[in-house]
């Protein structure tokens, strides 16, 4: 009953987003502020009865109701109750409700804490946003509908797919949705915009949180992801470049970008085509993803569904949108002057440059993952286009943006001075290459691009730094403190996230310093690592609630003999699906790692193993956390959340005739 | 969950995805293997899901891995290796295509791209302040430039700050 209740709360809501998506957008074209002002309730209504629908279908999986179909294909009685709740998105049909869920949920958003916009603008916005819902509501009402029951219940599930039976599941989809599908309201404002004919700075301002929030959190997703990988693959990788990261990897690029050319457009009124272009491109490309993953044409280690019929479906929504904002776009932005004027080297200088680079690192990425779809599809030649390519496209094309960094920190708008720019920041150079030096020596030598990486990351992180230091010294060394507190919260939130890029830098860079072993070992044998020492104490088997698995026990010894740790990696074989995987065994010191995975136990007298020293390894994650805090920082800076300035365009209720 | 809601299929194609270069696969001349490792992770497993040869432990990725390290140790070059498994293969098999007619765009559209933007970025810089449309304050409707001058009015006369 409940599941049937969670049904109808769905195609509700799929007629509410139709609602939403004509008549407070007529409203708003037409100038009638009250039709424009019901998309508030359209989009908290539509809202509500989402948020209904998937807690009935969460409601299935925590009961383990096996007479619906994607909780008998996805669940299994067993299973521990946090990942019969997470299970609910470890699926195709329950992720798409989740997506739809993130949608209705940004529409909502804007609907409550942007009350204060002008009455078409919030009209238009929520008009498109409506219009974004209803074609996915009805995607997954005719192609994916999560709530269709069995005729015959079976006793007993399948199970969720083992490797996604982890605390990582929980955190990453949600994640990773928000970003991606929380650059649609940014979209929906940038369509807003041109078809009302008005980009400015109060646009910039409007977009700015909605652009932030959404950027947190697909940068937290990512990373999480990425973790995720590391530890859950057992191979020990953070990045493969694969076309389904290359998909989140694209959004987050001209994100980036976009967070920062807003800035421009905000304080000179400048780059206001290319700021609606990224804001088009990138909610597109999150499409462009959603159907890459979903449509099975990309052969991928993450595949979801390979259903053609899904795959046609999302390709018409994905050229409606695409092609329509973009003739949108053609048609609106000859209408939009470019403002404020400003040299090469300056503030805005410095953004554009930013802007290059990350908008050309992504189409970089964009042409390695389409590239081999489209030969094949019009020549018939298969081609393959791997990490290499991207490591000679995509890489290179971010030491120059990261280079310029601190020097765009303290450049001043309109007309800046490099020479005093560089003047602090030499210190800065000369601390990297001292820093490199160091690594270096400890390493016993080391592969030139890596230490030019970790002086580069050294850079970054001192130089972001020393942004604020500068602002705390500025003027005689009295009140330090009063002047650290007087740094506007937004400022000290930039040097955060720019640091975090350095942290980033330097963990990937010491990837290059990480140790390998390969062996087979027998009990009792023991295996040198960078001075550590492992000892294979013991093979035995361990049962779990929903698998059976082959543990290896190893103490872990320091040099001085004394033992740090027991590491138990394993390979479970879980009971619904007879599907192995593998569970590693790590032990952290300080911001590295000693990791093992373990391969073939089949005899049950030696174990094959994998085994890693990985030096910083865990500033690959960090870094991009500090970013994170360093936009929840911004997004909570008082001055900036105060509302938009409110043109008083509020247009006045129309007189019956 | 993006990130792998799918070895599903992969888990379908190999035993155990955990360890791929197993110890009795190693070469005994360290830089040999060295050498066997680099050249490996550049080839596609071609039963897999976009992994290298070096990455899986598909039954076809072994098989890889064991020719490779059986032609270095016959002392063939790293090309001519390339060039057997292609010709074998098909060009499917490296992940770095080879610059060539088909691939030529595939190279070049990043550079060329980061060519135009940054001509496009020139011609940004070099605006002259007439091609600009004026001021923002000139660009207001008449009701709100009488709004900005009756709120100047008002500061002027000491009233609350913004």
């Amino acid at each position: 009953m409940i599941v049937e209740f969670g049904h109808f709360a769905l195609i509700l809501g799929f007629a509410v987003a139709l609602f939403q998506a004509t008549v407070p957008l007529w409203g708003a074209i037409r100038g009638d502020a009250v039709l424009a002002r019901l998309g508030v309730q359209a989009a908290l209504v539509h809202f509500a009865l989402l948020a209904l629908a998937f807690a009935a279908l969460t409601h299935a999986y925590l009961v383990s109701d096996f007479s619906v179909l994607n909780v008998f294909q996805n669940s299994h009685s067993l299973k521990p109750l946090i990942y019969k709740w997470s299970g609910v998105w470890g699926n195709h049909e329950g992720s798409m409700l989740l997506w739809v869920l993130i949608l209705a949920l940004f529409g909502a958003g804007v609907a409550v804490f942007s009350k204060r916009l002008p009455d078409d603008m919030l009209g238009a916005t929520l008009g498109i946003q409506g219009l974004i819902a209803s074609a996915f509501c009805a995607f997954l009402i005719f192609a994916s509908n999560p709530f269709l029951r069995m005729p015959n219940p079976p006793i007993e599930g399948r199970d969720l797919n083992p490797v996604l039976q982890d605390p990582g599941l929980a955190i990453h989809p949600p994640l990773l949705y928000l970003g991606y599908v929380g650059f649609s309201i940014v979209f929906s404002f940038a369509a807003a915009a041109l078809v009302l004919g008005r980009v400015d700075a109060a646009f910039a301002r409007m977009i700015r949180p909605w652009t932030l929030a959404a950027w947190i959190t697909l940068t937290l997703g990512i990373a999480m992801g990425s973790y995720w990988a590391y530890y859950e693959l057992g191979w020990g990788g953070y990045w493969f470049w694969d076309p389904v990261e290359n998909a989140s990897l694209m959004p987050w690029l001209t994100g980036t970008a976009l967070l920062h050319s807003a800035i421009v457009l905000e304080k000179r009124e400048a780059l206001k085509t290319w700021t609606i272009l990224l804001a088009v491109v990138t909610f597109s490309l999150s499409l462009l993803g959603t159907f890459l993953v979903r449509s099975g044409v990309l052969t991928s280690v993450h595949a979801f569904a390979v259903d053609p019929e899904r795959g046609l479906f999302i390709l018409l929504i994905l050229i409606a949108f695409i092609g329509g904002s973009f003739a949108l776009f053609a048609a609106r932005a000859s209408a939009l002057q470019g403002g404020g004027l400003f040299a090469p080297v300056s503030r805005e200088g410095a953004l554009v440059f930013n802007n290059l680079f990350l908008s050309v690192a992504s189409l970089a990425v964009f042409v390695g993952t389409l590239y081999p779809l489209l030969l094949e599809a019009l020549t018939g030649a298969k081609i393959s286009v791997g990490p290499p390519f991207f490591n000679l496209t995509a890489v290179p094309l971010m030491v120059p943006l990261f280079l310029a960094i601190p020097f765009g920190q303290k450049l001043a708008w309109k007309r800046g001075d490099l020479l005093g720019a560089g003047q602090r920041l030499w210190i800065c150079m000369v601390l990297g290459v001292v820093g490199a030096a160091i690594s270096a020596y400890a390493a016993g030598g080391g592969p030139v691009l890596a230490l030019a990486g970790i002086g580069l990351g050294i850079f970054l992180v001192l130089g972001a730094l020393d942004d604020l230091l500068e602002r705390a010294l500025r003027g005689g060394t009295g009140m330090i403190l009063a002047r650290i507190r007087a740094i506007p919260q937004s400022i000290t939130a930039m040097a955060l996230a720019h640091a975090g890029a350095g942290l980033m830098v330097i963990g990937i860079s010491a990837t290059a310093f990480e140790t390998e072993k390969i062996a087979a070992m027998k009990p009792g044998e023991t295996l040198a690592l960078d001075g550590y020492t492992l000892r294979l104490e013991g093979i035995g088997p361990v049962t779990g609630p929903n698998y059976n698995a082959i543990a290896a026990d190893f103490s872990l010894r320091d040099p001085s003999g004394a033992e740090l740790a027991r590491l138990r990696p394993a390979k479970r074989v879980y009971i619904g699906r007879q599907m192995p995987t593998s569970e590693v065994g790590r032990y952290r010191h300080g911001l590295s790692e000693i990791y093992i995975a373990i391969g073939e136990t089949s005899d049950g007298q030696h174990v094959d193993l994998r085994a890693y020293h990985k030096p910083y390894v865990l500033l690959i994650w960090l870094g991009p956390l500090l970013m994170s805090i360093g936009g929840i920082l911004s997004l909570l800076d008082r001055r900036l959340r105060i509302g938009v300035p409110a043109r008083r365009a509020r247009l006045r209720p129309e007189p019956a005739e | 969950m993006r990130h792998l809601l799918g070895l599903l299929l992969a888990a379908a194609l190999f035993a155990t995805p955990a360890l791929a270069v197993r110890p009795g696969e190693q070469l005994p001349d360290a830089a040999q293997e060295n050498r066997a490792r680099k050249l490996s992770a550049e080839l596609r497993c071609l039963v897999c899901q976009n992994q290298s040869i070096d990455d899986s432990d598909a039954p076809l990725a072994v098989d890889l891995r064991r020719i490779v390290r059986e032609r270095i140790q016959a002392g063939d070059s790293d090309a001519t290796i390339r060039d057997f498994l292609v010709a074998r293969y098909g060009a499917f098999v490296l992940l770095r295509p080879p610059v060539s007619g088909q691939t030529i765009l595939l190279w070049s559209l990043p550079a060329l791209a980061l060519a135009l933007g940054g001509f496009t970025a020139w011609r940004l810089f070099r605006r002259r302040p007439e091609e600009v449309a004026g001021d923002p304050e000139e660009r207001l409707s008449p009701e709100e430039q009488a709004e900005l001058r009756a709120l100047i009015e008002r500061q002027g006369r000491g009233g609350p700050a913004s």
